[in-house]
């Protein structure tokens, strides 16, 4: 590959300061190639030899700071030497960057994120741009791999030991004010004066943040010791070591290393050679390949939803509505009377309050989520989304009254799970408008949604339901209208073996286990509870073929306990967990026979179409089931086995 | 004048102050009923000429809470939102303003209607407090505070009412319930009238909700605790005239005949109505349902301000040629009982229509029939800012319901006004 020199734009203004702007001409968002990154220190090396007053680092793109390392780049690598190769490029630039003699600072808006933010810590000072758009963090461990260019190292530096593992090992991102509070960035400012604060830091070139007294304890050996176990103990609750090998590995380079991936010897654990040594880095890279791929999906060139209308006010419809209402759509919610709506008030504006926060877009959002008796937010809407109980008469008298009312443009949408678009369809004068949208409970939680294309079913339509999709910040899966579609159709017959386990005499709680131990992220049992056994019942009924329903299934539903939302089903439900007791030790054969006929459906599913290709049916099944991530979804986990079989 | 149609019109319910701020700001107020109502428009927000919102006591965080409720209605950055005060009257002075601007041509589709959240009026520091405070402040030194301290006195913290300030007269320093006792005095007015008419008024809300009448208008609210709001909530079943006369005089204490039971209730409210005019209803094929015929203001003495609707309404009658039963439904706002007696006393008085009106002799009776015949602000409430709006939306409803084609909204103002407002129902 040809370095492209204009990646790195280098001014000086009359105050003696160096202004480097990071834009590649190449990519929509900044990411840190070995091109890039040798770019980087060539321009270090350029500023060495007339050394500036200060040093500014900031974004040419629009929509954020760095995004990170290259990972097309860092998936394509599969050789430990070239995975060492790559650490040490960055590690160097970075230690260059905070070695160097004038004060820098790295002035970030929008995202900035793994070897992004590594390269804000090395700068001297930071200064974050007071908007939603800006998030900070390291994402790696998601990747199944560790912060390798001084990430480690230097963020406990800053914000102690505490927070900084906090970052470390959940990947999760925080907002600006929360990074000033941290320590994270020395100024939060409005973009209107983010020019001028990134100067006067410069300018005034004050002593760099120490960490005060307690934190300060947190760094000395004893306390690294101290704060890694503890963390230890958390992360083993979550993630198994044999599973997930990169947060045990950030804590060993944490205790023991300062954070240089580059010193634990081969054999350790935490050695990179280690961490390629298993499956699961590069599943997970595969994973966040697949989410990339989904994302694509709502890319199309179709005119922008704003304007959404959801018939249907029960848990599904509810907090469908209220999502698009977070994410900024205008929203109306219709349902047959002001009674019926209210417990969806009630959960939006839980909603709202857990993510946003401020209340000045908490207000903005209840504002834009409209209750709507009468339908009038139909003729208004560029979406129309049917979300009421599953019944074929009740749909299509829903569709015929709101052909009549809606738009000429307006895409028509159900979120049916069971019904055949056709059969809904065939009540609208023009069927081809009709799609499925089909989302997953809980809504605010679930990222995968299907956009089932029936029959008939306008190419135009679906794209423009992709792309609403999309809009929402939620994965669009396209698939073929079929029975179950893709996610329930491949869950159904795990979570109907897993219910004949229980039949059979196994515990629930020893079932549930097995499928945890194999990487799931709850059991079959419990997520069975959890969707409702009434629902389970019916979908099970719809998909099998010849096979008899459970008989605990059966039984329960005709008790009336129908798992969390009755408060019973297999397990006792208090404040919203099961109450489980002691589970046996599985059989050797358990987890096979729970996770061959979800396999075996997967390939069915892939062999009828309902999908484009075997990746797809892998995406659905990691982001629609939750299947084991690292694992790679089902095809590709049972390739692998095959292959390991041979 | 020029006509200026009533496409539609909506409110919140009305919800009674129960002596702690309540579950909606204003601007939640006016931004619930009117997004709903812009719903029902075949419109976008976004092509209002303007949005104009009568308030007498905006929040101090939303001022120009016309110009609030417009962004937060999704009216867009473009459409300019102002906000009118006429107290008791300011939700009919926001229709008053944007006839004038449809008549010289400025504006031809407007959004106007009337808010407040009384119970939110906040307890204001005493002047003694506000001094002491700045003096506190003001002091450099230990021995400065020191001798301060000494100074502080426990009555400093007792707080002004705002709403008690807000519904005095600052010139005649009375009461508003004690303009109401100076109507009563007047017109000889006794008590026990006062009550039958409060009592009437209960009845009347009572047995309209429970016939769906207000289901027209008003638009349910949600908080975000999961409750709901579908009704007015002031009007009391067991408001009966034995009731009533168990409650003691509220303004004149002691010997006085208003009550907490015969005045309007302090409460919380928005209403709004869409306002076009022909070329706007051309433009957006709009279909009105009703026109806004008259307005008129006046003014009297401070001290008998409940007269004001007499004195608003009669030069109107007087314009058209209309006698009092010429009209098919009247709308009087209900301050008080007395003074809504006081008003239909003045006009069946001879003495009082020659002297005082100009008139040849008495104007008549309304009959009872078509005066606020499904209740008024005794039973369902008196948001000053909303009411005005209110009652011209409601003559329209009750028009409709009717068949009757005349309805006159009128409304006392504190401080010595009146106005009103004559509607014709479109077909």
């Amino acid at each position: 590959m040809t370095v492209d020199r204009s990646s790195w734009a280098l001014s000086r203004d009359g105050d003696g300061l160096a202004w480097l702007t990071f834009d590649r001409p190449d990519a929509a968002a900044n990411t840190l190639s070995a091109a890039t990154v040798d770019e980087f220190v060539a321009m270090l090396d350029l500023l060495e030899r007339d050394a500036p007053r200060g040093l500014v680092i900031r974004s040419g793109k629009s929509n954020g700071f760095i995004a990170g390392a290259d990972v097309g780049e860092f998936g394509a690598i599969h050789d430990a030497a070239a995975a060492r190769a790559l650490v040490e490029r960055g590690w160097r630039a970075f230690e260059r960057l905070a070695g160097v003699r004038y004060p820098a600072v790295a002035l970030v808006r929008g995202f900035c994120l793994g070897g992004g933010l590594e390269l804000a810590l090395a700068c001297r000072y930071r200064v974050v741009v007071d908007e939603p758009a800006t998030r900070l963090g390291l994402p790696e461990v998601m990747l199944g791999i560790v912060p390798g260019w001084g990430g480690i190292k230097r963020l406990p530096a800053l914000v102690g030991a505490p927070a900084a593992l906090d970052l470390l090992l959940t990947g999760r991102t925080i907002d600006a004010r929360r990074a000033r509070k941290l320590g994270l960035a020395d100024e939060c400012v409005p973009p209107r004066i983010m020019a001028n604060t990134a100067r006067g830091v410069l300018l005034a070139a004050s002593a760099p943040r120490r960490l005060g007294f307690p934190l300060s304890l947190t760094l000395t050996t004893p306390g690294r010791r101290f704060v890694a176990d503890r963390a230890a103990k958390a992360v083993e609750k979550r993630a198994s070591r044999a599973h997930y090998p990169a947060p045990y590995a950030i804590l060993e380079l944490f205790r023991r290393y300062d954070g240089n991936a580059l010193a634990p010897p081969v054999g350790n654990p935490a050695a990179i050679d280690a961490l390629l040594a298993t499956p699961t880095a590069r599943n997970l890279i595969r994973v966040f390949g697949l989410q990339e791929r989904l994302k694509s999906f709502g890319k199309a060139d179709a005119a922008a939803v704003t304007r959404v209308h959801v018939i249907g006010a029960g848990a599904m419809g509810g907090d469908i509505a209220a999502w698009c209402a977070l994410r900024g759509m205008t929203v109306t919610l219709q349902d047959q009377d002001a009674v019926r709506l209210t417990p969806a008030f009630a959960r939006a504006a839980t909603l709202f309050k857990s993510r946003l926060r401020d209340n000045r877009r908490i207000r903005d959002a209840s504002d834009r989520l409209i209750p709507d008796v009468a339908g009038d937010g139909i003729a208004h809407a560029d979406l129309v989304i049917e979300a009421i109980f599953e019944n074929v008469d009740a749909k299509r008298a829903v569709f015929a009254e709101v052909e009549k009312r809606a738009r000429a443009d307006a895409v028509l949408a159900t979120n049916t799970s069971s019904i055949p678009l056709e059969d809904i369809a065939s009540v609208l004068a023009a069927p081809q408008r009709l799609v499925g949208v089909h989302f997953f409970n809980p809504v605010a939680r679930m990222m995968l949604v299907e956009i089932v294309a029936g029959r008939e079913s306008d190419p135009a339509a679906l794209a423009r339901a992709a792309g609403f999709v999309r809009a929402i910040d939620r994965l669009p899966l396209p698939v073929k209208s079929a029975p179950g579609f893709l996610v329930n159709r491949v869950l159904a017959p795990y979570l109907m073996t897993a219910m004949r386990c229980v039949d059979e005499g196994i515990a629930a709680e020893t079932v549930d286990r097995a499928a945890v131990a194999f990487g799931m992220p709850v059991g079959p049992i419990e997520l069975a509870d959890a969707v409702g056994l009434d629902i389970c019942l019916a979908v099970g009924r719809m998909l099998a073929k010849d096979a008899a329903v459970p008989r605990t299934l059966a039984e329960r539903v005709d008790a009336g306990r129908l798992g969390k939302k009755s408060g019973q089903g297999y397990y006792l439900w208090k404040d919203g967990k099961a109450q489980k007791g002691v589970a046996g030790v599985p059989d050797a054969g358990l987890t096979s026979r729970l996770i061959d006929p979800m396999v075996a459906e997967a390939r069915a599913a892939l062999a009828e179409g309902i999908v484009a290709d075997a990746d797809l049916v892998d995406a659905g099944a990691i982001f629609g089931t939750g299947f084991a991530p690292f694992r790679g979804g089902p095809l590709h986990y049972a390739a692998n086995e095959d292959e390991r079989a041979d | 004048m020029k006509p200026v149609y009533i496409i539609d019109g909506a409110r919140t319910p009305f919800l009674k102050s129960r002596n702690r701020p309540g579950p909606f700001a204003a601007s939640d107020l006016a931004t619930e009923a009117g997004r709903a109502l812009l719903l029902r428009m075949p419109f976008a927000p976004t092509d209002l000429d303007e949005v104009i919102l009568g308030c007498a006591a905006p929040a101090v965080d939303e001022v120009n809470i016309g110009r609030v409720a417009a962004l937060r209605m999704g009216c867009g950055l473009r459409v300019p939102g102002w906000t009118v005060m006429r107290n008791c009257a300011s939700g009919m002075q926001s229709i008053d303003s944007a006839i004038d601007a449809m008549a010289i041509g400025r504006s031809s589709l407007v959004l106007a209607g009337g808010v407040d959240a009384l119970s939110r009026v906040p307890l204001l520091f005493s002047d003694a407090m506000v001094g002491w405070l700045s003096a506190w402040y003001a002091a450099k030194t230990f021995g400065a505070r020191a001798a301060l301290v000494t100074r502080f006195r426990p009555h400093f913290l007792a707080p002004v009412l705002g709403i008690m300030k807000g519904l005095t007269d600052p010139v005649v320093g009375l009461l508003m319930g004690q303009t109401a006792e100076n109507l009563a005095w007047r017109f000889d007015i006794s008590r026990e009238a006062m009550d039958a008419y409060s009592a009437r008024s209960h009845a009347h809300v009572l047995s309209a909700q429970r016939e769906g009448r207000f289901a027209r208008e008003i638009v349910p609210l949600y908080d975000g605790s999961g409750h709901l709001y579908a009704a007015d909530d002031g009007v009391r079943e067991d408001s009966t005239p034995q009731n009533l006369a168990k409650l003691k005089p509220f303004f004149d204490r002691k010997y006085g005949n208003i009550t907490a039971g015969n005045s309007s209730q302090i409460t919380d409210g928005g209403a709004w109505v869409v306002l076009a005019t022909d070329e706007a209803v051309a433009r957006h094929g709009l279909t009105p349902r009703g026109r806004i015929v008259d307005c008129q203001w006046a003014a009297l003495d401070p001290a008998e301000m409940g007269l004001g609707p007499v004195y608003a309404a009669t030069p109107i009658l007087k314009r058209h040629g209309l006698g009092i039963t010429d009209i098919d439904a009247w709308e009087i706002n209900e301050a008080f009982a007395a003074q809504v007696l006081a008003c239909l006393a003045a006009w069946k008085s001879e003495a009082f229509c020659r002297d005082e009106l100009g008139l040849p002799g008495a104007l008549g009776e309304i009959p009872d029939d078509r005066l606020n015949v499904d209740g008024g602000a005794i039973a369902i409430g008196h948001p000053v800012g909303a009411s005005g709006t209110r009652i011209v939306l409601h003559v329209l409803n009750v028009l409709e319901r009717t068949g009757g084609r005349r309805g006159l909204a009128a409304i006392c103002i504190g401080g010595g006004q009146g106005g009103a407002m004559l509607v014709e129902r479109v077909d």
